[in-house]
């Protein structure tokens, strides 16, 4: 039934072409650089001759008789007039010529030496590598490079220059390629093992005297609107040889002057090396008539945009899309809401078997525009045909066992769900598909944080696993609720965020619902269990909250203000449900259940609790206004008299240093005493008057929400109701912009705290236009920081993970990389996976508990 | 806790890890009873083996991700000034990306200076040992240059109340920098140093380049100690340095060697050896993210460490360090330098034997990690 071959690559070889493979392997040898003919046909011996490969839909290749997209292409060549130096290997060339015999050809190393050195070479390349291996050889061939006299033949040797980029000179005397390649001819090839070169190679194929000339199909010309052909640069570059190539044939057939014929060398030499590199540094770069700098062979490798790095390292797929996400807390953790649309052109194939043939005909039946429906099928032997409403009937009859529907995305279809930047595997989870109207995907609140997504437009991409293998392998490794627990510091990375928090918090702390409401509630998160609930007319909110937790389930904790939190045998017995225990990146409450009850339990129970924090806060109704900013007049007066106090105590602090009463700190100046000093205490000020309006009897929406860690803190509150604070650049107060002042409005040498920086006001109040400008430059110098530091980290981040990415655990518990080298004896001194430990450690403390509460 | 205990935790040391015990040995009451003992080290056996990594988990990449992700949060402010009076360090990404880089000079060396017992304790005499180590320059004596067209000398005064704090005259001085001043006569008075010309050269440039010469002679203290700053630390006095000299510094007889640090990974590695320097890295970086408020196990800041030092010798994790020594050549050239790669291979006829993840992925075959990892052959009848 299934046609598959299973070949391996086992290992790729690397090594230089001879003349003689290279027109061996040519399926044409060009010879004209005209490209059509008149009836824009492709020239027989040109650039595009057809047995080089087909890029033209209809045409088949003269070499392998396959059509477009079949045949991979061949290569050519050209036969070089003259030889001319390969650019790349300019300086293996000049170390060859400079270590060898000008007249015998031989290394300028006695004999038996030879054999000596290689020995050293294998032996560090052994003990240190290849590129320690490399290393030494630079160094030995160095040594002989200075040599005089040939130890063989007795003759004196002469100095070889290099003029970059590639010419020679033998005391002052330019030594032609053809010289230089009948120089390496000399070499004999046991010497050349000094130079730690392959078996078999020989130098003067470092002098190209054929061309190789790469498929059509690797350099294909694009018809433009006008049906004009635009050729590839490749192919322009190429055009340049040959034509030049075969002037100097001609001209050297008719006996041209040898100065014209120099004249044409040089030139081909400057064509064959700007086809393959052509940004030499001394090279002037060819470019197009435009004076578009040619993209040739270098260019095409190298870089973020070459073929190794984006084609090679990182491809692209089919089944995947990408649209802007948007929150939605009633579907699962797990789910992601997918438009109709999407799920529509999204497909999953199914293989028809004999039972479930009806089922999948139902599909077909559909066809492509009705959902659900399917859009191929695709028949054993690999032919794919579409479902129209042409073929439809014909295809409901034709579908058998072993045919595939690719039929459309159905709910609890298997997904990956991927946020860029990637910069963890939690940024690309396993979830199940949720087929919804609308035109965005829909994910959970709850697990933006792993992919440290917002919905102020962000966009995600889905991906579907096409084969059984990778839909397993999503499904039991990358499904979000196996990676609840981060394997960075081993606590959990997904909770509740902002609305369920203070939902939760505000349950727990002091809602009182009647029975009625309770159920409704709870109901509204998907408990449909009641029996926990105490029977009684008012219900506690902490007593709600329990019913979602297990049975069997006790932990004690701590909340966020420090208060114990208490849950015997699922039923919380004190302390409010916070961030500390809800939330993300911290909380060992959803570690423990996670660990007792396991991934899947864990990500629907967290579901529950952050539906039910948001229909708490739907119900009660939650609000933040301008009027949550304002502080009782007392408050007001207290907080004002404590900034007064600061500020004071700074311009004692300076008063002190213009007297020159302030002693220096030891290490320091005095000037920057001062700085230190004043700083010190005007933020003191900050911090005190921000206790004191946290302190604040009034409960406003915000300081519940900052008290219960959902959104903002104490600092935030304190800049918009009390006073703003010392604005610091660099952690220092703000320094001067103008001379000696940092305004114009201010005083010379002014260092008053409002001349430097401090805002007294706050953002309720207002800033005075001085204040504004210097919170301009602080948020300006946050902003720049962020722009800097993006590309420094993400390039750390690149280089890490180069370096760390074949590493693995073997199965006697090593870690070790690519070429089996041991480089820890046991992850992490003793062998724990992060991920399934707590914070790090083996949980003992539980352990015993367990075994003590067990025996009582 | 009885010894009746201590042995029976310590006949499981070959099955757990020391630390593990050592916590089952600090929070296990003391009135347990040896049965309930043992049911617990069973306990703390069945978490452990469930807590152990899978063979083919892909351990590097998951510390790289670990150590990369929070790098976007770190602040890249280069000064830190941690509390009032204290050196300035590095810190954030750049110390960071700094360590990571193995690089031999560092932005701002500084040295911890811890003292042995007896000397730790005194304020007055920490301060007198730290200006003792501190690097002392002739310039600083100097109070007063003055080059004289007419005589041809060169005039230098100095400075009488650091020479009397340091005990010190002019022809200590004189001693100091004789070498350097080849070709002159010094005399010395009060606080003056005369040069003359010894010979018949009358070039003024000589003096003046001579004056900037004696400049830079070490007159006494350390060599590298450019700042010392005594501070009090728990119940002792630690020395504080910018500028480091780990080699020097050890070799005084004041000095505990076993607790005195530098924060140049390269030093430690020359004065220390491989695997100080290992332990160097780990703190260096677990300092760094510590201070930043993240949470990164430390077991993948270790991976990173072992990888830099696996050689023998410190490697930065750079194209010239770490990634230069993979043995596959597309792994290395899909990092940094591709065509340099590419024909190196191509010359010395390497073979690359596809046995990391790049290479893999490149050619379409399943990367031999995690689930890659195992083959399974389906017996046919």
């Amino acid at each position: 039934m299934d046609r598959q071959v299973h070949k391996k690559v086992c290992n790729i070889n690397f090594s230089l072409f001879s003349p003689k493979q290279i027109m061996d392997l040519a399926a044409a040898k060009v010879v004209t650089p005209e490209l059509y003919d008149r009836e824009g046909y492709s020239v027989d011996g040109g650039l595009m001759d057809i047995r080089l490969g087909v890029i033209d839909p209809g045409l088949r290749c003269k070499t392998c008789g396959q059509k477009l997209k079949e045949c991979p292409g061949h290569f050519g060549y050209i036969e070089l007039a003259r030889p001319v130096i390969h650019i790349k290997f300019v300086r293996q060339v000049l170390d060859l010529l400079k270590s060898t015999c000008k007249y015998c050809g031989q290394v300028l190393i006695p004999e038996n030496n030879i054999s000596k050195f290689t020995d050293v070479f294998d032996k560090v390349g052994k003990e240190e590598g290849f590129e320690a291996r490399r290393r030494k050889i630079k160094e030995v061939v160095n040594k002989f490079k200075t040599k005089e006299k040939c130890p063989h033949c007795e003759k004196k040797q002469e100095k070889i220059k290099i003029e970059k980029p590639y010419t020679y000179y033998e005391s002052d005397l330019r030594l032609s390629p053809i010289e230089v390649r009948a120089r390496l001819e000399k070499v004999p090839s046991e010497d050349l093992k000094i130079f730690g070169y392959v078996e078999g190679f020989r130098p003067e194929w470092m002098v190209l005297t054929v061309l190789q000339i790469p498929p059509v199909t690797m350099r294909p010309s694009i018809t433009l609107e006008s049906g004009e052909r635009s050729e590839d640069d490749l192919t322009h570059k190429l055009g340049d040889i040959v034509r030049i190539n075969q002037r100097l044939f001609e001209n050297i057939n008719a006996g041209a002057p040898e100065v014209i014929i120099e004249d044409l060398w040089d030139l081909l030499q400057y064509h064959v090396t700007t086809f393959f590199d052509n940004a030499v540094s001394q090279l002037p770069p060819a470019r197009h008539r435009g004076g578009q700098v040619l993209k040739t062979l270098a260019a095409r490798i190298k870089s973020k945009e070459g073929r190794l790095r984006h084609n090679l390292a990182g491809k692209r797929t089919d089944f995947s899309a990408r649209t802007v996400i948007s929150p939605d807390p009633f579907i699962d953790l797990n789910q992601v809401g997918v438009p109709l649309s999407m799920s529509m052109n999204l497909t999953v194939p199914e293989r028809v078997t004999e039972w479930n043939k009806e089922y999948l005909l139902k599909f077909v039946k559909n066809g492509p525009k009705k959902y659900p429906g399917a859009n191929y099928i695709i028949k054993p032997d690999g032919k794919r045909k579409s479902i129209t409403e042409d073929t439809q009937e014909e295809i409901l009859e034709e579908l058998e066992e072993g045919y595939l529907v690719e039929r459309h995305l159905l709910d609890g279809d298997v997904a990956l769900f991927n946020r860029q930047p990637s910069l963890h595997r939690m940024s690309m989870m396993c979830h199940k598909v949720k087929v919804l109207p609308g035109k965005t995907f829909r994910l959970n609140p709850a697990v933006c944080n792993p992919y440290n997504a917002d919905f102020d437009g962000d966009e995600m991409n889905l991906h579907i696993p096409q084969n059984d293998e990778a839909r397993a392998e999503a499904k039991i490794l990358m499904l979000v609720d196996t990676q609840i627990i981060s394997p960075r510091y081993g606590l959990s990375v997904v909770g509740c965020i902002q609305d369920a928090i203070t939902g939760n918090y505000l349950l727990t702390k002091e809602l009182v619902l009647s029975r009625a409401e309770a159920t409704d509630l709870l109901y509204n998160c998907g408990v449909t269990d009641l029996s926990p609930l105490p029977k009684k007319e008012k219900v506690d909110g902490s007593e709600v909250f329990s019913v979602l937790l297990p049975n069997d389930f006790s932990f004690i904790g701590k909340d966020k203000s420090g208060n114990d939190v208490k849950i015997v045998n699922g039923k919380l017995k004190s302390g409010y449900m916070d961030k500390s225990n809800l939330g993300q990146e911290s909380g060992l409450m959803l570690r423990n259940i996670y660990e007792k009850y396991g991934p899947a339990y864990t990500a629907e129970l967290l579901g529950k609790i952050s539906k039910l924090g948001i229909s708490v806060l739907a119900r009660r109704g939650f609000s933040i206004g301008i009027g949550d900013m304002d502080l009782p007049l007392e408050t007001q007066d207290e907080i004002r008299a404590t900034v007064k106090k600061s500020e004071d105590e700074a311009l004692k602090i300076i008063d002190e240093f213009y007297a020159g009463k302030l002693d220096a700190l030891p290490g320091r100046s005095v000037a920057e005493t001062l700085e230190l000093n004043v700083l010190g205490a005007l933020n003191k000020a900050r911090n005190k008057s921000g206790d004191i309006a946290m302190k604040q009897v009034q409960n406003s929406a915000a300081i519940t929400m900052a008290r219960s860690g959902a959104r903002g803190n104490p600092l935030n509150i304190a800049q918009m109701t009390a006073v703003v604070g010392q604005q610091a650049l660099r952690g220092k107060r703000i320094e001067s912009g103008f001379k000696n002042r940092t305004m114009s409005y201010f005083g010379n040498k002014d260092l008053s705290p409002k001349a430097r920086g401090f805002v007294k006001n706050n953002f309720k109040s207002g800033l005075t236009p001085a204040e504004f400008f210097f919170g301009a430059m602080t948020g300006r110098d946050a902003l720049m920081d962020t722009a800097l530091r993006t590309p420094k980290s993400g390039y750390l981040y690149r280089r890490l993970s180069n370096a760390l990415q074949d590493l693995k655990v073997e199965y006697d518990g090593t870690v070790r990389d690519a070429s089996s080298r041991i480089v820890q004896f046991s992850y992490g001194e003793d062998g724990l996976d992060v991920s399934k430990t707590k914070n790090g450690v083996v949980d003992v403390k539980s352990v015993i508990q367990n075994v003590i509460g067990a025996s009582k | 806790m009885k010894a009746e205990h201590t042995k029976i935790i310590n006949s499981y040391a070959d099955k757990l890890p020391p630390l593990v015990l050592k916590t089952v040995e600090e929070e296990v009451p003391g009135n347990i009873s040896a049965s309930n003992l043992s049911k617990i080290m069973e306990g703390v056996i069945a978490a452990y083996k469930y807590a152990e990594v899978h063979p083919g988990e892909s351990v590097g990449l998951v510390g790289a991700e670990s150590i990369g992700e929070p790098g976007t949060q770190m602040t890249l402010n280069t000064f830190h000034l941690a509390g009032v009076a204290e050196v300035q360090v590095t810190t954030g990404l750049p110390r960071i990306i700094e360590v990571f880089d193995a690089r031999k000079e560092i932005k701002t060396p500084m040295m911890e200076i811890y003292l042995k017992s007896p000397h730790n304790k005194n304020m007055e005499k920490v301060r007198k040992f730290a200006a003792n180590i501190k690097e002392m320059k002739f310039e600083e004596f100097v109070s007063e240059y003055s080059l004289s067209i007419f005589d041809q000398t060169l005039k230098v005064v100095l400075n009488k109340g650091l020479l009397d704090d340091n005990a010190l005259v002019a022809k200590d001085l004189i001693k100091l920098i004789k070498t350097k001043a080849k070709g002159f006569n010094l005399t010395s008075q009060n606080e003056e140093i005369l040069f003359t010309h010894k010979g018949k050269t009358e070039e003024i440039k000589d003096l003046y380049a001579i004056k900037e010469k004696i400049k830079d002679v070490k007159v006494g203290g350390v060599k590298g100690l450019k700042q010392v700053l005594p501070v009090k630390r728990n119940e002792e006095y630690v020395v504080l340095t910018s500028g480091n000299n780990l080699k020097d510094v050890l070799a005084l007889p004041e000095v505990d060697s076993n607790r005195t640090t530098s924060n140049d990974i390269y030093e430690i590695y020359k004065v220390l050896g491989i695997e100080a320097a290992r332990q160097a890295i780990i703190n260096e970086v677990y300092k760094v993210v510590e201070s930043q408020g993240l949470n990164v196990n430390i077991r993948h800041i270790m991976l990173v460490a072992d990888v830099m030092c696996a050689s023998g010798v410190v490697k930065g994790v750079t194209r010239y360090g770490v990634v230069s020594e993979k043995a596959s050549v597309l792994a290395r050239a899909s990092f940094e330098t591709p065509l340099k790669h590419l024909f190196n291979a191509a010359l010395e006829g390497e073979v690359d034997d596809l046995t990391s993840v790049v290479e893999n992925v490149m050619i379409n075959q399943p990367v031999p990690i995690g689930t890659g990892l195992p083959g399974l052959i389906t017996k046919m009848k």
